[in-house]
């Protein structure tokens, strides 16, 4: 589904040129559940972005479904971001002062295709917020509105999710309703890609890829996944 | 993008976020489109109400000036100067010896104090020849007579319907003696109502004999203007060179560039007015159209406030699949609300305004129409979209060329 080729990422910024990712080689298949994971400046959050169309790589290559990024314009890395992924952010960036249905309705409103409204419903119940589905985003807690992120990234069906620290600013209980959530997911089949810098996070990952200075440091199967009835039992 | 209500509700709700801000973005635009169209407005109606004071006096009158003027302009007696070519003799000669003219009647103006008893009036005094009504097609009388010889310095004299009103209420004025700047008058007549005509107030006026006027009163002997009714199926054209040559012929002028003094028709009268409140229509038209510029631009200044308000949402929605485009017509439909919204209110402000001008106007007892011409209100629109779209434009482009990372990562 993924494959990076020896890609490199630089920033230059006038005559200072910061090399952020050094050589990455790397294939993420249909339906894993991954963690990235390096402490920060490590260029974790660089990959995601990448990974997830939102940056250019310098050098290398990076495939989608066997298509070379790269040669794809604007317009379709926009329709990639809107149809093949979707993105959960640590800092929630929910629509402030909009309803938890409309803002789990914006990818929709990108889709140049036939949409279905009841897709909207849909993912609110995946993520247990029905009852909040008229809210407005600044009158829910943290945890809640991760979930909200969460559904959003859910509406337009996408084949893989990427979470960039989602955990980041929640109390730990919330955490692991995230993750949780995350879990179910990854057993519907959807490929789930986490990016974070703490260990407690990654460990619900199926496979782990450390990263350090720009470089993969270590590619592994979590042998101690927490499976998904253990998540169950942390959350009563 | 899709356009559905969810949408426009999107980009309502974040103008209603800042409902003062977005209300004086659009106030530029208000008073803007509002002053093109009271302009406009305004210029239409000054231009019925000079028609209908120029048809008031009569269409087939030619109005003869001291001074000389060029084909386009106004003659100089009409900026105030005082030119004394001009006698009675002139229109005298005018009448004996141009067929065509019916009647020529000589006109002299001057400010008067009027009393009669405890009762005094500030009004004004015309002295004219006798043969005045026959001349003024509107004029009429209520009672008495009209004075009915020029040359004897009589002290008689015709009051206006207002200063009849004024000074002597229910009392019959005929026969009674008023004081006209301390002179000793005897009234003969009093004229019925006719408000204004030739923007002069014909009701709140004293007429007197030419002679009386000229020698008692201001002590001179020319004339400020002369009136020739011109006979019926006239050729005017024809009319107004014979007059000229008289004019000629006892001023000693042979090169009709020496003229000094100006004939002209009402018509031509009527064109060089409407000449005049044309040219200044188009020049405070575009100083309105200045106001919608400086208007376009503040809403442009906001715009850009706005996008830089807005970063990380913008972020937000090109990782969740927005184009270029899409984020380009979000900021674009932004604008295009407010600049509608201020047009909107400016053309019912404008309008308004523009009603209460023509009530007040009326008021006064100008004969004032009240005209929004259809062009005010299509070159408002037409306005009001082209800022739009131009102001719009930059930064809904800035916005659109935003860089999704940059834009998440804006703090």
């Amino acid at each position: 589904m993924i494959e990076l080729k020896n890609v490199y990422k630089e920033f230059v910024n006038g005559e200072v040129v910061t090399k952020v990712l050094q050589g990455i080689n790397l294939q993420i298949g249909r339906g894993e559940f991954l963690a990235i994971m390096g402490p920060s400046g490590s260029g974790k959050s660089t990959l995601m972005h990448i990974l997830g169309f939102l940056d250019n790589i310098s050098t290398g290559q990076y495939y989608f479904d066997n298509k070379n990024v790269s040669s794809l314009d604007d317009d379709i890395l926009a329709d990639y971001r809107n149809k093949k992924v979707g993105f959960v952010f640590q800092s929630f960036n929910l629509l402030p002062k909009t309803s938890v249905w409309e803002n789990v309705r914006l990818p929709l409103l990108y889709n140049r295709g036939k949409t279905d409204l009841s897709y909207v419903d849909k993912a609110i119940k995946s993520v247990g917020l029905e009852h909040r589905k008229n809210y407005l985003s600044n009158q829910l807690s943290g945890g809640e509105k991760q979930r909200v992120a969460i559904a959003r990234a859910l509406v337009n069906n996408p084949d893989i999710i990427f979470a960039d620290e989602p955990t980041g600013n929640l109390d730990s209980k919330s955490g692991i309703q995230i993750m949780s959530i995350l879990h179910e997911l990854s057993k519907m089949g959807k490929t789930i890609v986490v990016v974070t810098h703490e260990s407690t996070t990654a460990k619900y990952a199926k496979r782990i890829v450390q990263i350090r200075d720009g470089e993969i440091v270590s590619d592994e199967v979590n042998k101690d996944v927490i499976s998904t009835e253990t998540l169950k039992g942390q959350l009563k | 993008m899709r356009f559905d209500f969810s949408t426009c509700r999107q980009t309502i709700k974040a103008l209603k976020t800042n409902k003062m801000r977005s209300f004086l973005t659009s106030l530029g635009i208000v008073i803007g489109i509002s002053s093109v169209i009271i302009i406009m407005s305004g210029g239409a109606g000054a231009q019925s109400l000079i028609t209908n004071q120029i048809q008031g006096i009569g269409g087939d009158l030619l109005g003869i000036l001291p001074g000389a003027s060029d084909d386009e302009g106004p003659p100089a007696a009409v900026m105030g100067i005082n030119i004394t070519t001009l006698v009675y003799d002139d229109v005298k000669a005018i009448d004996d010896r141009v067929e065509e003219v019916v009647a020529a009647s000589a006109y002299v103006r001057g400010i008067a104090v009027a009393s009669w008893q405890n009762k005094t009036k500030d009004t004004s005094f015309l002295g004219t020849t006798a043969n005045y009504m026959e001349v003024e097609g509107g004029a009429e009388l209520s009672s008495g007579n009209f004075f009915s010889v020029d040359t004897k310095e009589e002290r008689v004299a015709v009051l206006g319907s207002l200063v009849a009103d004024e000074l002597f209420g229910n009392v019959n004025p005929i026969g009674e003696r008023v004081k006209i700047n301390k002179e000793s008058f005897r009234v003969v007549g009093v004229m019925k109502e006719r408000g204004l005509v030739g923007f002069q107030n014909q009701d709140d006026q004293i007429f007197i004999p030419l002679f009386t006027a000229q020698k008692i009163m201001l002590g001179i002997n020319y004339l400020s203007f002369a009136r020739a009714k011109v006979a019926e199926g006239s050729d005017v054209e024809y009319v107004i060179d014979q007059v000229s040559n008289v004019l000629r012929d006892r001023h000693g002028i042979a090169d009709p560039s020496q003229d000094d003094f100006s004939v002209r028709s009402s018509e031509e009268t009527l064109n060089t007015l409407a000449d005049i409140t044309d040219a200044l229509n188009y020049f405070l038209g575009a100083v309105a159209a200045i106001s919608l510029l400086v208007g376009g631009i503040g809403i442009m200044n906001i715009m850009l406030v706005s996008v830089n308000e807005s970063t990380r949402e913008i972020g937000l929605r090109k990782a969740v699949g927005a184009r270029r485009i899409d984020i380009s017509l979000h900021f674009l439909i932004q604008t295009i609300i407010l600049t509608t919204l201020g047009g909107l209110i400016g053309i019912i402000s404008g309008v308004s305004i523009s009603f209460l001008i023509s009530v007040v106007a009326i008021a006064l007892g100008y004969d004032w129409e009240f005209i929004i011409p259809i062009s005010s209100i299509v070159l408002s629109i037409s306005f009001t979209l082209v800022v739009a779209l131009t102001f719009g434009w930059y930064p809904a482009q800035k916005a659109a060329k935003l860089d999704p990372i940059d834009a998440l990562r804006y703090e």
